[in-house]
Order: C-alpha cells, then structure tokens, then sequence
C-alpha cells in the first residue's frame, strides 16, 4: 500500500474542491457561452461586436495570465474602489477576493470564450426549415429557442462540449497559483514535505483520469439522448 | 364587412429582394371553402407569395388581413415590419403550413409533432392534444407510424404526417408550399389524396404546385403568375382548358 504520509483526507478535500470549481465553472462557462454565441448571431451590431472582442480577446491571452490578472487585478480594482469610499463617504468597508470565487469567475470567463464558438457552430448546423416550421405555427422566439432550436443545436454542439469540458477540467490545476486549495496545491505540499513527489502526483494524475473518465461516460449518454430521431438520417 | 370575416385577403403584396422585384403587386381573397392554387414556373414569385402571407417573408406593401383583423406593419431601419409581433405569433397560428420539404421537427416523434403547437402556442390540455393527434394520424393514414422519428418514415408518410400536424392547429386557412415537389412520383398519389379529402370537406386552402391535374379537379380559383404579376386568373376550367395568354399556354403545353 502506497504511504501517504496522512495528506490522504486533504487529499480528498483537494479532489473535491477542483471537482466543485470545475462544475461551477462550467455552469458559467456554459450560460456565458449561449449568450455570445447568440450575441454573436446578432444582427444587432454592437452586440456582434461585443461578442467578438470577448472571443478574440480572452482565447487570445494565456489562461494562467488572464488568472492571475483578474485575481490580483481584481484585488487591486475592489481595493480602490472600497478606498474611494472610504474618503468619500468614511464607509469603511474591507472586502477580500475569494480564491474559490476569483477561480470560477475566471475559468468560467476563460471557457464561456470556447462555448461560445461552440454553440455558434451548433446553432447554424440546425437546419433553417425545422426553425422556420416552428415559426410558422406560432411559436414565439424564445419557444423556438427552447423546443426546436436548443434541443437540436446540443446534438451538434455536444462534441465540441465535451472537449472543452475536458481541458476546462485540467485548468483547473492553475488555481493553485492564486493560492486556491485544490487537489494539486495540496499535492505539491505534500511533495515538498514528504519529498516524495512522485507518490502524490500519480495520485493526482489518477484522480484527474477518474473524473475524465466519468465525464466521458456522461457526454456519451447525453450525446446518444440529443441523437434520438438523428441516428437514420445520418 | 360580412357576417363572418372572410378567412384571408391579401392587397397589393409587393415584395424586393435587394433591387429586384419579386411580386408586383399581388392579390388574392380566400373565402371559406375556397381551394386557390398558385402556379406558373420556378422564379414566377409564387412561393414568395404564400410565404408573405403567414409573413415568413416580409411584405414591402400591401395589406394582409387574417379573419378580418388587419396585420398592422411599421417601418424600421430594416424595412417595414409587422408592429406587434404578438398579433403575427397568433396570425400564424391560424394559418398552417405545410412545406415542400416537410420540416417536421427531427428530434420529436410523429405524435410529438403533431401535438407540439397545439400544446405550446394554442395553450390546449395535452391529453386532448394526443387524442385529436390520434384521430388525425389516423385519418392520414398514420395510426400505426405515432411514435416514429421523422427520419424514419418516407417523404410521403412524413408530408402527410406534416398536414396532420398543421390540421391540428384548427386553421382558417392551410397553405401548401409545393408539397409534393420533394416525393418520390410514386408517393405523390397518397399525399394528394389527402389533400383532396381535404378540399372535399370544405378547408380553405392555398396550395402552389406543379400538380395540374389537382389544380384542375378541387381548385375554386387557379392564379397563374408569371415573374411576379397575375398574368391570369379564374376557375380551373376557363384558366387550364382555354387559357387566353399565350404565356399560359406554352407553360401548359405537354413536355416532350
């Protein structure tokens, strides 16, 4: 049996935080997505326009830069403000960046990016007559959007998903640097003081591989519940 | 205005795609029972037409009244536009449409297709909904075929089970786009003889097609249209077997 020198608890609270962070990411990371990707199909000019300088932008600069630049930046930006209210108004008020919530925000920042090209490329694979049809009976923009377009835009989109999921997963990691207790922050610990880095990371490597694994039994189920009524046509 | 509103008129409908104009001004009142038939040759402006009237596509002029409630248009920077999309959401639901390419919606089984816009545009209990599904499906000749994926069926099953899901709207007025331009030849005997029982009962409907000999046998009015103007128009009878325009006439003359 391997000897984990007892980090084997916080291990597990280090896997359970980086699966947390990594869900909540993707929750935001999948809203942000659907909102570009429909900014981005808009004929309204200033909210196409605003949909590409977010896409460009932010798959433009490294996850680790942007990470560290909202944590700090972040920081530094709520500090002036709290500072201006404090000479302004004496409201004295002291608010720190949560490193769990900074994580979220940024991951999910990072990878709303990525979801949107996705669900922009799912969205123009639906085929124009079954959108039209739905219009033609009466249906509303947002019935559309909810009862023929979404439900047939996730066949298409749930590859791309998938993906990003999975590297959305392993970014995860980078918290640890903005000091953010995750599986692999605890592991380096225990590496350093055990001086026994390979025991930890295999661990860490294993458990990564669990949840990849997992997630991909996951999306073949969804992608097999969005392919019904498809599997004859193509 | 008549005791009961007639089902639907359409004044003056002009319609630009960029710099060319597609309808020149066209015109149309079907009164319940009517069968109208649109024909004349690809480009002729008449699936543009039909699509104008349930506003798939967007008139430049004119007027479209549905069950005598006018369809109140504005001007945008896009153009003109219906001003309350509410009105055209419950317009449509009155008008049905069944298209060249059936549409029906692919991850939805017949019966769920069927009963998708009576549930969820016309507010109707589901149940009823999947009872009066049942009786359509049936009628179409589609009982068995209820749980069944569009891309399991052939064109033919799945246009007739297209006209099953618009006779669930309750409509004033079906609009059929060249429903059977996409069928194999063979299938097209099915689907027009449901859309014969149709006319037979007394729907109201306003059909573009190729089929002649349906144009001939159920239509009350046939509108020949020739690059977006009613070149003729009058009962089967008088516009098919002696047409006065000479367009008409090649148009119709047997292709060798």
């Amino acid at each position: 049996m391997i000897d984990l020198h007892g980090y084997g608890p916080r291990l597990l609270e280090g896997a359970l935080v980086t699966v947390e962070l990594a869900l909540l990411s993707l929750v935001l990371a999948i809203l942000l997505g659907l909102v570009t990707a429909s900014a981005k199909m808009s004929r309204n000019w200033l909210a196409h326009r605003i949909g590409t300088l977010y896409t460009t932008t932010i798959r433009g600069v490294p996850d680790l830069v942007l990470m560290m630049l909202m944590f700090f930046g972040g920081q530094i930006g709520i500090n002036q403000i709290t500072d201006w209210l404090y000479t302004q108004f004496a409201i004295d008020i002291f608010i720190n960046v949560n490193e769990f919530a900074a994580g979220v925000i940024t991951i999910g920042l990072i990878f709303g990016a990525y979801m949107g090209e996705t669900f922009r490329g799912a969205f123009l694979a639906v085929d124009s007559g079954q959108i039209e049809a739905g219009r033609a009976y009466g249906m509303n923009h947002w019935l559309v959007f909810r009862r023929i377009r979404f439900p047939q835009m996730m066949r298409h989109a749930i590859p791309g998903l998938s993906n990003n999921w999975m590297v959305l997963l392993k970014t995860t990691a980078l918290v640890s640097v903005i000091g953010l207790s995750d599986m692999v922050r605890i592991a380096t610990e225990a590496s350093k003081a055990t001086r026994e880095p390979f025991t930890f990371m295999i661990i860490v490597a294993a458990i990564y591989l669990l949840i990849a694994s997992v997630s991909e039994w996951g999306f073949a189920r969804l992608q097999k519940r969005y392919n019904v009524g498809f599997t004859e046509a193509d | 205005m008549a005791e009961s509103p007639i089902p639907l008129e359409v004044r003056n409908i002009t319609k630009r795609f960029g710099d060319t104009e597609v309808l020149k001004g066209l015109s149309l009142e079907a009164r319940k029972g009517d069968v109208i038939t649109l024909i004349g040759a690809s480009g002729s402006g008449k699936s543009t037409f039909l699509r104008c009237m349930n506003l798939l596509e967007q008139p430049n002029e004119g007027e479209l009244i549905v069950h005598g409630e006018p369809i109140i248009f504005k001007q945008t920077r896009h153009g003109r536009e219906p001003a309350d999309w509410k009105q055209v959401v419950r317009i449509r639901a009155k008008l049905s449409m069944v298209f060249q390419s059936f549409n029906l919606w692919a991850h939805m089984t017949l019966l769920e297709n069927v009963i998708e816009a009576p549930v969820h545009v016309l507010g109707k209990p589901k149940k009823a909904a999947i009872e009066h599904a049942r009786a359509l499906l049936e009628r179409v000749g589609l009982a068995a075929h209820a749980d069944y994926y569009p891309a399991q069926m052939s064109g033919g099953q799945q246009q007739r089970g297209a006209i099953a899901r618009a006779l669930a709207m309750d409509p004033e007025v079906m609009l059929f786009d060249e429903p059977t331009s996409a069928l194999d030849p063979e299938l097209v005997g099915d689907v027009l003889k449901v859309m014969r029982d149709l006319a037979e009962e007394g729907r109201t409907m306003i059909v573009v097609t190729h089929e002649m000999a349906f144009a001939r046998d159920v239509s009350t009015q046939v509108i020949y249209l020739h690059q977006g103007h009613v070149e003729e128009a009058g009962p089967p009878d008088q516009v098919l077997d002696n047409p006065r325009s000479e367009r008409l006439k090649q148009f119709l003359a047997p292709k060798h």
